[in-house]
């Protein structure tokens, strides 16, 4: 049977469609990779950065530092919020809702606007002036509605069963949530931070007037420091070292990956747990 | 002793709950506080409405009526390109796709939500910039290289709201749309998609919020001139709010910086005004 036009249309469009999303993935990949690979070299793995060698490896630790303690403020916060809102607030109760609002307002912002709020909060009215500590500060609030949800969904997906018999072997609620719930809904957990982490890394517009721009590693948390998205920025706009900058993009491009690929393999043993 | 244990991390729970409130109060305290002041003394019409934007001359202008103006060409061209493809990806993975491709597909299309936006503004920068500047004319940095690159970064939230808003159609109709002799794409453009609106204008929402607030990918291909355009002139260069921000805030200093913090508040309505259409929208659809 011959198909008619308009289906013919509609088919060929979503074929379209799809196949162009795909190469689009893939043109940008393969040109950053192309075009990057070559300037991926020794030199630019160097402690300090100069003109000369236009080092990476400062924003890559720096990168780490922000990421690490970002991750160490949110963390605890998000997971705890998580554990009030599942295990231990009374259903439809008026802080759920409020907390529900508010979660999603912050996962709404701009990181533009999370950056001008952390340069007049952290960095102007705390006077900790552009450093690692503003920077991470600003994402950790930025990454706080994500860690939440996640947590909560994996909480969420932990049977009754488990808890009841947590209870019923006389343990309280406390031991209950840490002992049974927390470790069964640890991989789901663990995904939702990694999916932190990729938004940490990526992060440029609300690190810029927080975290700064040195291109120092810096010596506190009190110092300033740019991360690895900064620096490619920098060097981008400069417009002096489009070669490095696409060495930077591989190497940002690889940790997504390996950061999407972790998540993953996570998220899959989570649902693989429940069968 | 365990009871005390007890009721001490309950509150401490409670107060970490806490936490995303305080940020919230204390985001909008900060701005308002910073950015209301400036707003007043320029007058909130000269602010909004004023064409001119001029904070170097003597006296110093203030409008960022033409930064409001060009967040919104932005923001539409990237939906015209992005809301399309999106949809009609959705529909292909939702409805269509063999599992062994979608097994491939997904993870492809998470991916591209990864990418940093200083990536994506890199690449277009590099490809899409000179491409315009050599075969179409302008000097490349447009409005149009910017809609393209943000009609690619709204690509996934696109799809994966949709899809999902696809998914969540009663299989039911498909199947009566086919029973009733309707051709296996009719029924998807006639009976589907239809009955997945809702969910699909939540995704044209929550990627029309992603598209405003874009900062960095926007700023290193729009070319940024604080001039007022007419939707013709999508080769010329234009600025968008969130680009005014970052540019100018390194060497802002006192009404000047206001401004900027104030234009940060114009923005941060912007987009509570989209996340309180987003849940209204995803409410009416729970019910």
């Amino acid at each position: 049977m011959r198909k008619k036009p308009k289906d013919l249309f509609f088919s060929i469009n979503m074929w379209l469609s799809t196949g162009i999303t795909l190469c689009i993935l893939l043109f940008i990949i393969g040109h950053v990779f192309v075009n990057g690979i070559a300037y991926i070299k020794p030199s630019l793995f160097e402690f300090t950065y100069n003109s000369e060698n236009v080092s990476l490896l400062p924003a890559l630790i720096t990168t780490l530092f922000t990421v690490v303690l970002a991750l160490l403020l949110a963390v605890p916060f998000g997971v705890f919020t998580a554990i009030y809102l599942t295990e231990y607030a009374k259903r439809g109760s008026k802080l759920i809702k409020v907390v529900r609002i508010t979660t999603e307002t912050l996962s709404g912002i701009p990181s533009i606007v999370y950056g001008l709020f952390g340069l007049l909060f952290f960095v102007t009215y705390l006077k900790w002036g552009y450093s690692l500590i503003a920077g991470s500060c600003t994402l950790a609030i930025m990454i706080l509605p994500v860690i939440i949800r996640t947590t909560e969904e994996s909480l969420k997906a932990v049977p009754d069963s488990y808890r009841e018999g947590a209870f019923a072997l006389g343990a309280g609620r406390l031991r209950t949530v840490f002992k049974i719930i927390l470790p069964s809904a640890m991989p789901g957990i663990l995904a939702g931070i990694i999916v932190s982490v990729g938004r940490c890394v990526g992060e440029t517009a609300a690190l810029i007037y927080t975290a700064g721009t040195a291109t120092k590693i810096p010596k506190s948390i009190f110092e300033s420091g740019r991360t690895l998205s900064i620096h490619m920025w920098a060097l981008s706009s400069e417009g002096l070292y489009t070669g490095q900058a696409y060495a930077t993009a591989i190497i940002l491009l690889v940790v997504v990956i390996a950061i999407n690929a972790l998540s993953r393999f996570l998220s899959r043993k989570l649902t693989r747990g429940e069968q | 002793m365990r009871k005390y244990n007890e009721i001490i991390m309950k509150y401490v729970f409670m107060i970490s709950a806490m936490t995303s409130i305080l940020a919230v109060v204390l985001i909008c305290f900060f701005l308002f506080v910073n950015g209301i002041p400036a707003i007043k003394e320029i007058g909130i019409f000269d602010f909004l409405l004023g064409t001119k934007w001029a904070p170097t001359d003597i006296p110093a202008t203030y409008g960022i009526f033409p930064m409001i103006i060009g967040s919104i060409y932005i923001t539409v061209g990237a939906g015209i390109i992005g809301v399309p493809i999106g949809i009609l990806t959705a529909v292909f993975l939702a409805k269509n796709c063999p599992k062994i491709i979608y097994k491939y597909i997904r993870p492809a299309i998470d991916l591209l939500a990864g990418i940093p936006s200083v990536v994506y503004g890199f690449f277009g920068m590099v490809t899409i910039v000179p491409f315009i500047r050599n075969y179409i004319g302008g000097n490349g940095s447009s409005i149009l290289s910017a809609s393209i690159v943000l009609g690619i970064m709204i690509l996934p939230t696109m799809i994966t709201v949709s899809e999902s808003a696809i998914r969540a159609v009663p299989e039911e109709l498909y199947e009566g749309a086919i029973a009733l002799g309707a051709s296996h794409e009719r029924s998807l453009y006639a009976v589907v998609l239809p009955a997945a609106k809702s969910g699909i204008l939540a995704a044209i929402i929550l990627s029309i919020g992603r598209a405003i607030g874009e900062t960095m990918a926007v700023i290193m291909v729009a070319g940024n001139q604080a001039i007022l355009r007419n939707p013709s002139e999508v080769l010329k260069g234009v600025r968008t709010l969130t680009a005014n921000i970052v540019l100018e805030m390194g060497y802002a200093a006192e009404l000047h910086r206001e401004v900027l913090i104030a234009s940060g508040v114009v923005l941060f309505i912007f987009i509570l005004i989209i996340n309180l259409l987003f849940s209204a929208i995803n409410n009416k659809e729970k019910e």
